[in-house]
């Protein structure tokens, strides 16, 4: 593979990562909370997903519009109940509660179905084995040429759809205005009428069905078990931390640069694939946060 | 009928009791201004009337109905709305979107960005900028236009003037006196007290959580407000509370 | 009013856990090694959460990647052994080898706030399961024995670990205990408070929160030095799992954040529940898990803080208590 195709490759992985992280970029945006199960929610998605696809054998995306009601319905709930109750306590209380909520999903879905591993790869049929190939041809060293897999397309346009949609919704309508003054100052728009807990239900109804979408992309693209959500975190925090914390397209750039290192990493050893994509991680946590004095404005451990 | 009724409320942070007992009421169509020292009770009062703070004790009542235990937003849409201390308008929001936010809460009033913008015409040219970037006079003038985008039936004002230069202060003021003209009804802490005098009928001095004076603010004699103010007895100084 | 540091109360439970100590020590010469081998769990139970207690309760640093302190001890232990080094050494050698990494990480972790903190951690966890898998010398993925500690009479070899691990785990509990005692334990504790009004009171928070990281790496190094000697097989994906913070953080929670005598009971308690449910699997790890984040949401302060607060109890002298004066 050329250097070129890893790159587009790496672009294409990288929107579905930037998928995976506009949820917890979203609800950290909004709510200042990294839920810590928001790997496994996605996971959550998709199996609800295979479930419908096993009991109707209709295509994983029209069954994903089956599914999405059922996500906003869990968005709202958990706000509701667990997040709620964990915002008015402290700092902490948020990652614990997520933390042992993840740990619930996991074991409760392993519990349901079992260990084993599953995929929608098959029943998307043409979208997951169409692909084209440009400029292809032999070379010396090795094959040329660039691979362009429809799924990876899909996935790439829906991504920017996503985002787009969203930018949108936060500077164009006025739910979203009322979103962007929560996230400001949740008691300044309580006394302009606005509550807050119906808007941070909002963002995370919003935020857990693109979860889920990220599921359903995981799902077609590759394998998913029960256990498969923490990795999924580690990605879409990565993706949100590359691109720069509070940061809506911030996030999708995060997302493509996290898949390029990631194909990068894998032109030099295979194994090396999802450890590229923690050095840049680390690398941008290092460089942003220093270990070094860089800015003295005012920032403090 | 009085539009506000404030009866015995009893407000503490922790162990500290910022408001005593306080009894108020305000009129329809009335202004009424609330004065006192720092640390007098006064915006702990009318983040109480607005549901920002929970009172220990006591009722506040909106056309005799009680709203204690109604949450903030639930009283914006029965008509109470608060300019807080300190603006907190929403910087990354514009002034447009700043008004415009608001409007929701209860529809159908005579305040729309148009109207508001009448009595703010300097806004006009600031419409689309962000918040964060307007002077302190025109981020006031904000924060009461947002207020009133709410259609409100009773505004509450927390030290409109603070941190403002005299100009700033005039114009608000100015404006103010329009939105009063309308009819609007307002209770309002001042900590400048000529002006709170100008503006208001009633005035109400509070000192250390408790009312000490009440009247009409034109035929108070002035020497009382000081005394009441700085709880100074009349034969000489000393003691607090009248 | 005086202010006294020393109750009866607390003077008869030092005394007692003194008493504690020793008779532990006497168990591998009592029990079985199949009773030993459980002891010892116990105390490595006991220490990881001191340890995890120590970063959240006192320093407020929530981490979910202390494994990578426990994997890279387990692993030193088996690279060191492996070059020769007699093992219970090798053991001793990786504990401060695998600690002292702590110290450069410490650098640029510690800048990170809450959520980047936590998770920063767990990556570095990751990288470095993913870099000792990667070496075939280390058993890769699929894992390495301590086989040094074969030769050594199985009673024998139990005796010796276990008590290897009282001793460093009643090293590290009387660490923080004299640390919580000293006027930098002080300092700690209004950092628990506080942790703004302590630095605007001129307490060094960032030194603090480095010794705390410092203490909590070494800590956990042994935590997986022990491990090792105990189960003596070990692989990538259960050493560095993330398992580990999630036992770490539902013994904490429960038992009492920020107390010195929460982590203990929390231990406990998970000792014993892991000893009754032996079979694991995932209902007993739901119920972990949910039991966690409902003590998270509903009672913070965890068991042990919740008696505390309700007795007015203090049975390890660690605060300064006020008392009328009769």
């Amino acid at each position: 593979m050329t250097i070129t195709n890893a790159i587009l490759q790496g672009i294409f992985l990288g929107a579905f990562y930037a998928v995976l992280a506009c949820g917890l970029s979203l609800m950290f945006g909004v709510m200042r909370i990294i839920n810590l199960a928001h790997g496994d929610i996605a996971v959550l998605g998709a199996y609800i997903v295979l479930v419908i696809v096993q009991g109707t054998g209709i295509s994983p995306l029209i069954a994903f519009a089956i599914a999405l009601p059922v996500l906003i319905a869990i968005g709202y709930v958990l706000q509701l109940t667990i997040l709620q109750r964990a915002l008015k306590a402290g700092i902490l209380t948020p990652l614990l509660a997520t933390f042992g909520l993840s740990i619930v999903i996991q074991n409760l879905l392993l519990l349901k179905f079992s260990p084993d591993v599953h995929s929608l790869g098959a029943s998307a049929g043409a979208l997951t084995t169409q692909s084209w190939s440009l400029f292809s041809g032999e070379s010396g060293a090795g094959s040329t040429g660039i691979t362009i897999p429809a799924l990876g397309l899909v996935v790439l346009s829906v991504a920017v759809v996503i985002f787009a949609a969203l930018q949108l919704f936060l500077s164009r309508t006025r739910p979203g205005w009322r979103m962007r003054a929560t996230a400001e100052d949740p008691d300044a728009a309580e006394l302009i009428g606005i509550d807050s807990r119906h808007v941070y239900a909002r963002a995370t109804a919003i935020a857990v069905a693109i979860a889920g979408l990220g599921g359903l992309f995981l799902a077609i693209r590759s394998v998913f078990d029960p256990v498969s959500g923490p990795t999924q975190l580690i990605f879409a925090f990565e993706a949100v931390v590359i691109g720069g914390m509070g940061s809506l397209w911030g996030t999708l750039l995060g997302g493509l640069a996290l898949g390029v290192a990631q194909t990068l990493g894998a032109q030099v050893n295979p194994e090396y694939a999802a450890l590229s994509g923690h050095l840049l991680f680390l690398a941008v946590l290092v460089i942003r946060f220093g270990g070094v004095r860089l800015a003295r404005f005012g920032a403090s451990a | 009928m009085s539009l506000l009724a404030v009866e015995d409320l009893d407000c503490r942070y922790g162990l500290l009791q910022a408001v005593r007992g306080v009894s108020l009421q305000v009129a329809e169509r009335e202004t009424v201004a609330l004065i006192g020292a720092n640390g007098a009770g006064k915006s702990t009062l009318l983040r109480a009337i607005a549901g920002a703070h929970q009172p220990h004790a006591g009722r506040v009542k909106l056309d005799e109905a009680d709203v204690t235990s109604l949450s903030a937003h639930a009283r914006v849409r029965r008509g109470i709305a608060l300019v807080p201390e300190g603006r907190r308008l929403f910087a990354g929001l514009t002034v447009d979107e700043n008004l415009r936010v608001a409007a929701a809460s209860r529809p159908g009033g005579r305040w729309t960005v148009r109207t508001v913008i009448e009595v703010f015409p300097f806004l006009q040219a600031r419409l689309h900028s962000p918040a964060a970037t307007l002077s302190g006079g025109e981020q006031q003038a904000v924060a009461i236009g947002r207020a009133l985008m709410t259609n409100p039936r009773l505004l509450l004002l927390d030290e409109a003037s603070l941190g403002l230069a005299p100009v700033a202060v005039d114009a608000v003021y100015r404006s103010l006196g329009d939105v009063i003209r309308e009819g609007a009804t307002v209770l309002l802490v001042e900590q400048d007290l000529a002006r709170a005098l100008k503006v208001a009928d009633r005035v109400v001095c509070m000192l250390e959580g408790r009312v000490v004076l009440e009247g009409d603010a034109r035929s108070l004699d002035r020497d009382r407000i000081v005394n009441a103010y700085f709880g100074l007895r009349r034969a000489g100084v000393g003691g607090a509370g009248t | 009013m005086t202010v006294r540091r020393w109750t009866r109360t607390s003077k008869l439970f030092t005394g007692c856990t003194g008493l504690v100590a020793l008779l532990l020590a006497s168990v591998p010469l009592v029990f079985s090694p199949d009773i030993v081998q459980k002891t010892t769990t116990l105390l490595i139970l006991i220490l990881l959460a001191a340890m995890w207690n120590a970063l959240a309760g006192y320093g407020g640093l929530l981490s979910v990647g202390q494994q990578a302190f426990i994997g890279l001890g387990a692993y030193g232990t088996v690279l060191f052994a492996g070059f020769g080094v007699p093992p219970y050494v090798a053991m001793l050698l990786a504990v401060v080898v695998a600690g002292s990494l702590s110290i450069p990480i410490s650098l640029f972790a510690l800048r990170l706030r809450a959520a980047q903190f936590a998770i920063g951690m767990w990556v570095i966890a990751e990288v470095a399961s993913i870099v000792v898998g990667l070496d075939q010398g280390l058993g890769a993925g699929t894992g390495i024995s301590l086989s040094q500690l074969y030769q050594v009479d199985p009673n024998y070899r139990q005796a010796y670990t276990f008590w290897l691990a009282l001793a460093l785990t009643v090293l590290f509990l009387a660490a923080i205990f004299f640390l919580l005692r000293s006027p930098l334990g002080a300092s700690l504790q209004a950092i628990r408070d506080d942790e703004d009004a302590a630095r605007s009171l001129g307490v060094r928070v960032a030194a603090r929160k480095r010794l705390l990281f410092v203490l909590a790496g070494f800590g956990c190094a042994a935590a997986g030095v022990l491990i090792v000697a105990n189960t003596l097989f070990i692989e990538p994906g259960s050493v560095f799992s993330v398992q580990w913070s999630a036992y770490m953080i539902f013994m904490v929670l429960v038992g009492g954040l920020g107390t010195f005598e929460g982590p203990i009971v929390g231990a406990i308690l998970l000792f014993a529940i892991q000893t009754t449910f032996t079979q694991g699997g995932p209902w007993y790890l739901v119920g972990l898990g949910a039991t966690a984040a409902l003590f998270a949401l509903l009672l913070p302060k965890g068991l042990w803080g919740t008696i505390e607060e309700r007795l007015g109890l203090r049975l390890l002298p660690v605060g300064y208590q006020v008392v009328e004066k009769k």
